[in-house]
C-alpha cells in the first residue's frame, strides 16, 4: 500500500503522539542527568519548582514563553507555505533596531501606549525588512533561504555589533547598548492579571507584550486558515506543482510570506526591550530564534499548538536555570540537551510511534468490532 | 509432484487501520497463466508483494511445490523460485543488458569471470525463450518493450520458475503488448507457471488460463477464462452491474474554440517534446489524443494551459492569442474559459491535505463568490462542495474530511466537478480515468459526453487506447512529440497501434 500510516483520531494525532515524544525527550535527558551524577527525579523537581513554585517564577515562565511565542509563530508562518526560515534570531535582532528607535524618540514625551504601537510597527517592519532579502533572492535567484537566512543571522548580529557600539550608544558609556528608556519606553507589567490567580509577581518581567503575543497567534490562525493569502499559502506549502496549476505565484507568495515571518519575528524584539531592560543590548535575542524551530515543531505549527510549546520552552528555561543553581554539576547547557532532545523527538523522529499506536488503535478497533459481532450473535 | 505451482492458505495483512488482504486463499496450476484482476486498491499488488517478500503477511501460509516456505525479503522469493516483473522496471539505466541480468547475482568476486559466464547464460535463455535481445546494449538505450524484456530475463537467469507480472502492459504499445503475450505463451509452453495482475479485462480474457478476482481486499472469486466472460468480470469486480459501452450520439461541432499552430515544447534538459504540433478544437467536440506515455502529450497540456513555457508556436483561445512562450497566468485563462483537469491529480489538480471543500476552490479561490474581502467565505464555499458533492456523487459526502481519505475515483470527481461545474468554453482532461474504479469511470465518461453535448469544447488525453475509441469525435495520434495522424474514432485498434507505435506515421510523414 502507498500509505503504511493509518489515519489516527485526532485526539491521537495532536495530544498522544507529541506528549508520548516529550515524555521519551525527558527521559532521556533523565539518563544524561544520571550520566553526570545527579538525581533525574531532584532535577525534575527542581525543574517543576522552578518553574512554576511562585508567581514570581511563573512570571518569569512566562515572560520567557512570550519571547517564544513570537519566534514560533514567525518559524510556523514559513513552515505553512513550504518555507524554513532560520533566520528568526537575525530578524528577531533587527526588529530590535525598530523597537530602539520609537523608544529613543519619543520615550521622554509620550506615554507607552503612544509608544507601543509606533515600536510594534518598527518591529515588524525591521523584522520583515531583514526577511524581505532571503524571501526576494529565493522567489528571483533561487538561492535557497535555509541558506540565505542563516547567513543574514551573522551579518544581523555583526550589524548589531556596529550599531551598537558605534550608533546607538551614548558617549561616555562603556557597555555597548542604548540609553535606558524613560517611562514612555516601558511596557506596565501584568501585575493585575497574575493577582486575578491570587499570585504576586514579584520582580519577574511578565510584561503586556504577552497579550499581544496571544493576539498574534489569533491573527496567524486567522491568516492562514480564513484569508485568501493562508489559502494560497497552504496550497504552496503542501504542493508547489498544484499552486502552479492553480496560478498561485510563487515568487510573490515566498517574498510576502518571508516578511510576515520576519515581521512576527521582530515583534519579539518588543519582550525583552521594552519589557524588561528598557534598552537595547548586545545579543539580547539569546537564541530565541532557534528555540523558536523548535516550537513550531513541537506546537505542530498551529497556533494552539504553539503557545502550549512556547510555555513549555519557557519552563525549561526558567526551571533549567533554577537547576543549574540548585545542582553544580548541571550547567545550563543541559538546557540545551533536552532542548536538542524534544526538536530530536518532536521534529525527527515524529514518525518513530507511529506505526506502533496505528497497530494498536487498529487491533483495539477489530476487537471492539468482534465483541459486538459476538453480542450481536 | 502435484499440478500445483503456488498454494496461500488464509493470507491476512493490515496496515494500521487498513485491512488490505483479507484471508486471502489462492491455487495457481504449474505451467498456466494465472490472472488476477481487481480495482485500484483491491489489495492486488499487496498480495503479489507478500508473496515476493517485500511484506509480510500477519497470517497465512504460503505452499510452493507442496512445501510451506517463509518468504522474508525478495532474495528467499528468488531462492523459492519465485521472480517479479515490477510495473516501474528497477534497471540501471547506464548498464548494459548483461550488467543489469547478473547485478545482485554475480557468482564471484572477480568480475570478468561472472560476466564471461553469464554471457554464455544468457545466450542460452534468449535461445530458449526467443527473448532476443542485445547483451551490450544500455538500456538507455532500448525501448520500453526490450527493457520489460530483460526484467523477464533478469528473472529467468535467477532460475525463476513462477514469474509475477504486474501491470506489465501499462506502458506498452499495442503491438508491444501482443509480443509480450507471445513471449508468455512460450514461456507457458516451456512450463512456467506466470502471475499476471491487470485492471485491464481485455488482457484477462486474451492469454489467461484461469483468473481470480479481487475486490476489497477479499479473493471474492476464481474462473477458468473460457468459462468466463467480461461483463461478468466486471461484475464480479465493481460487485454490481456495469454499463461497459458508453452511449453518444453523433457531435455537432461547432465554431472553433481552440486552435493551436505550430506548437514546440522543450522539457528542462532541452530535448523537444512537442514537435510542431497544430490542430483545431470545435465547441461541440471531443479530440482524443492518443499515444504511448512519454510522446509529448503531458507537456502539450502543460503548454496549452499555462504551466509550462513554450518555445515556439500559437495558441488561440476563443480566437484570442494566449502568449504560450511568454509568462502565462493559469488564472487568467480560467477567466477567460479554460477548464483543466491535470493528468497528476495527486500532486497538480488536488491538495491530498485540504478537506474536500478547500480543493472545490483550488484555482478559483480568487474568485468573489468564494471570498469577503481578504477573507474565505467558508460558508459560500462549504455550500458550493455541499452542492457538487450531491451532483456528482462523491462518497463519503462529506465536505470536511482530508482529500487524501477520499477513494481515486472520488478524488477524480472532485476534480471534474470543479473544471466542470465552471462551465468553461474549453476543457482540456488528462487521463480522465487512471486510477479509478470501474464504478467511476462510467460515471465520468457520461459527464464528459454530457458536456460536449452542451457544446464544450473538450481535449481529451489518455493512454487508455480504448477509453479515447470510446469517447472522441476524432483522434489525434502522437508519437515522439509529433502528431502523426488523425483519424475517425471507428479506426481499427491495430491501425491506431500502429500509428502509436510510429510505424504507419514515418511512412506519413514520408510522403
Amino acid at each position: 500500500m502507498s500509505n503504511p500510516y493509518a489515519k489516527l483520531p485526532a485526539w491521537a494525532e495532536y495530544i498522544l503522539i507529541p506528549l508520548l515524544n516529550l515524555v521519551v525527550a525527558f527521559l532521556v535527558a533523565g539518563l544524561v542527568v544520571l550520566l553526570v551524577g545527579e538525581n533525574p527525579l531532584d532535577a525534575a523537581y527542581y525543574m517543576i519548582t522552578g518553574a512554576f513554585g511562585r508567581g514570581e517564577y511563573i512570571g518569569f515562565t512566562l515572560y520567557y514563553a512570550t519571547t517564544f511565542i513570537f519566534t514560533g509563530l514567525s518559524v510556523a508562518v514559513a513552515f505553512h507555505a513550504g518555507l524554513f526560515n532560520i533566520g528568526s534570531e537575525g530578524q528577531a535582532y533587527i526588529g530590535g533596531i525598530g523597537v530602539a528607535l520609537a523608544c529613543l524618540w519619543l520615550d521622554k514625551t509620550m506615554p507607552w501606549f503612544v509608544v507601543f504601537p509606533l515600536a510594534i510597527i518598527g518591529s515588524a517592519a525591521f523584522g520583515a525588512m531583514w526577511a524581505f532579502l532571503p524571501g526576494w533572492l529565493q522567489a528571483k535567484r533561487g538561492s535557497h533561504v535555509v541558506i540565505t537566512t542563516i547567513m543574514f543571522n551573522f551579518i544581523a548580529s555583526s550589524l548589531m555589533v556596529y550599531l551598537l557600539t558605534k550608533v546607538l550608544k551614548p558617549l561616555g558609556q562603556m557597555a555597548p547598548q542604548t540609553r535606558t528608556f524613560e517611562a514612555g519606553g516601558q511596557l506596565p507589567k501584568l501585575d493585575w492579571l497574575m493577582s486575578i490567580f491570587g499570585l504576586n509577581l514579584g520582580n519577574s518581567p511578565f510584561n503586556v507584550s504577552f497579550l499581544l503575543a496571544l493576539l498574534a497567534a489569533f491573527g496567524v490562525w486567522v491568516l492562514i486558515w480564513r484569508t485568501k493569502l493562508g489559502y494560497e499559502m497552504r496550497t504552496m506549502g503542501h504542493s508547489p506543482s498544484a499552486a502552479r496549476y492553480a496560478g498561485i505565484g510563487e515568487a510573490r507568495i515566498t517574498i510576502i510570506v518571508m516578511m510576515i515571518s520576519g515581521g512576527l519575528a521582530g515583534m519579539m524584539a518588543l519582550n525583552p526591550i521594552m519589557g524588561e531592560q528598557y534598552r537595547m543590548q548586545l545579543d539580547f535575542v539569546q537564541g530565541a530564534g532557534f528555540v523558536g524551530i523548535a516550537v513550531a515543531l513541537m506546537g505542530r505549527s498551529h497556533p494552539a499548538g504553539i503557545i502550549p510549546a512556547a510555555i513549555l520552552f519557557g519552563m525549561l528555561y526558567q526551571g533549567g536555570a533554577e537547576i543549574a543553581f540548585e545542582m553544580p554539576a548541571i550547567s545550563r547547557d543541559m538546557i540545551v540537551i533536552i532542548q536538542g532532545l524534544v526538536i530530536l523527538f518532536a521534529g525527527a523522529l515524529e514518525n518513530m510511534f507511529r506505526p506502533a499506536i496505528g497497530r494498536a488503535f487498529a487491533s483495539i478497533g477489530r476487537r471492539s468490532v468482534a465483541a459486538a459481532q459476538t453480542r450481536g450473535a | 509432484m502435484s499440478d500445483i505451482a503456488i498454494e496461500l492458505r488464509g493470507i491476512d495483512k493490515s496496515f494500521g487501520l487498513v485491512h488490505a488482504n483479507k484471508n486471502i486463499n489462492l491455487t495457481v496450476r504449474k505451467g498456466t497463466i494465472h490472472g488476477i484482476i481487481g480495482e485500484n486498491g483491491a489489495g492486488k499488488s499487496t498480495l503479489m508483494s507478500i508473496l515476493y517478500g517485500f511484506y509480510q503477511a500477519d497470517r497465512g501460509d504460503i505452499v510452493i511445490d507442496g512445501n510451506t516456505v517463509t518468504i522474508k525479503d525478495p532474495n528467499a522469493a528468488i531462492a523459492s523460485g519465485i521472480g517479479m516483473v515490477h510495473q516501474h522496471f528497477m534497471l540501471v539505466e547506464n548498464f548494459t543488458v548483461l550488467e543489469n541480468v547478473m547485478l545482485g547475482a554475480e557468482e564471484s568476486q572477480i568480475l570478468n569471470t561472472s560476466i564471461s559466464k553469464a554471457r554464455v547464460e544468457l545466450k542460452r535463455l534468449e535461445k530458449e525463450y526467443a527473448l532476443e535481445v542485445n547483451p551490450d546494449a544500455l538500456i538507455e538505450q532500448l525501448p520500453v518493450g526490450l527493457q520489460q524484456r530483460v526484467e523477464i530475463l533478469k528473472a529467468l537467469y535467477r532460475k525463476a520458475d513462477i514469474l509475477i507480472l504486474d501491470e506489465p502492459t501499462g506502458v506498452l504499445t499495442p503491438p508491444e503488448a501482443d509480443h509480450l503475450f507471445r513471449i508468455l505463451g512460450q514461456l507457458k509452453d516451456q512450463g512456467k507457471t506466470i502471475i499476471f495482475i491487470t485492471h485491464k479485462l481485455r488482457e484477462i480474457m486474451a492469454i489467461t488460463d484461469e483468473v481470480s478476482v479481487m475486490r476489497r481486499g477479499e479473493m471474492v472469486a476464481t474462473r477458468k477464462t473460457k468459462e468466463t466472460s467480461v461483463e461478468e468480470l466486471a461484475e464480479l469486480m465493481v460487485g454490481r452491474r456495469v454499463l461497459l459501452r458508453v452511449e453518444k450520439g453523433a457531435a455537432n461541432p461547432g465554431e472553433v474554440k481552440l486552435s493551436v499552430e505550430n506548437l514546440t515544447v522543450r522539457d528542462g534538459r532541452g530535448v523537444t517534446m512537442v514537435d510542431n504540433v497544430s490542430f483545431n478544437l470545435r465547441a461541440g467536440e471531443i479530440v482524443g489524443i492518443a499515444g504511448v506515455a512519454g510522446n509529448g502529450q503531458s507537456e502539450l497540456l502543460e503548454a496549452i494551459s499555462g504551466i509550462r513555457r513554450a518555445v515556439g508556436g500559437k495558441v488561440l483561445l476563443n480566437g484570442k492569442p494566449i502568449d504560450v512562450t511568454g509568462h502565462v497566468d493559469p488564472r487568467e485563462l480560467r477567466d477567460r474559459g479554460l477548464g483543466h483537469v491535470p493528468e497528476d491529480r495527486h500532486h497538480v489538480g488536488l491538495v491530498l491535505k485540504f478537506e474536500e471543500a478547500e480543493n472545490g476552490i483550488l484555482g478559483y479561490h480568487h474568485e468573489k463568490r468564494f471570498l469577503n474581502g481578504v477573507f474565505l467565505n467558508t460558508k459560500a464555499i462549504q455550500a458550493d462542495a455541499e452542492e457538487k458533492i450531491k451532483k456528482y456523487d462523491i462518497r463519503p459526502p462529506n465536505p470536511r474530511l482530508k482529500t487524501a481519505n477520499f477513494s481515486g475515483g472520488n478524488q477524480q470527481k472532485i476534480v471534474l466537478a470543479r473544471e466542470m461545474e465552471r462551465g468553461p468554453d474549453v476543457l482540456i482532461i488528462g487521463q480522465p480515468t487512471r486510477g479509478v474504479d470501474v464504478g467511476a469511470i462510467e460515471f465520468i465518461h457520461k459527464r464528459i459526453i454530457e458536456m460536449r453535448d452542451q457544446g464544450m469544447a473538450v481535449l481529451l488525453v489518455s493512454v487508455e487506447l480504448d477509453e479515447i475509441r470510446a469517447l472522441s469525435d476524432r483522434i489525434i495520434v502522437m508519437f515522439a512529440g509529433r502528431v502523426v495522424g488523425e483519424r475517425d474514432p471507428d479506426a481499427t485498434e491495430g491501425e491506431l497501434g500502429l500509428l502509436m507505435a510510429g510505424v504507419e506515421g514515418r511512412k506519413e510523414a514520408a510522403e
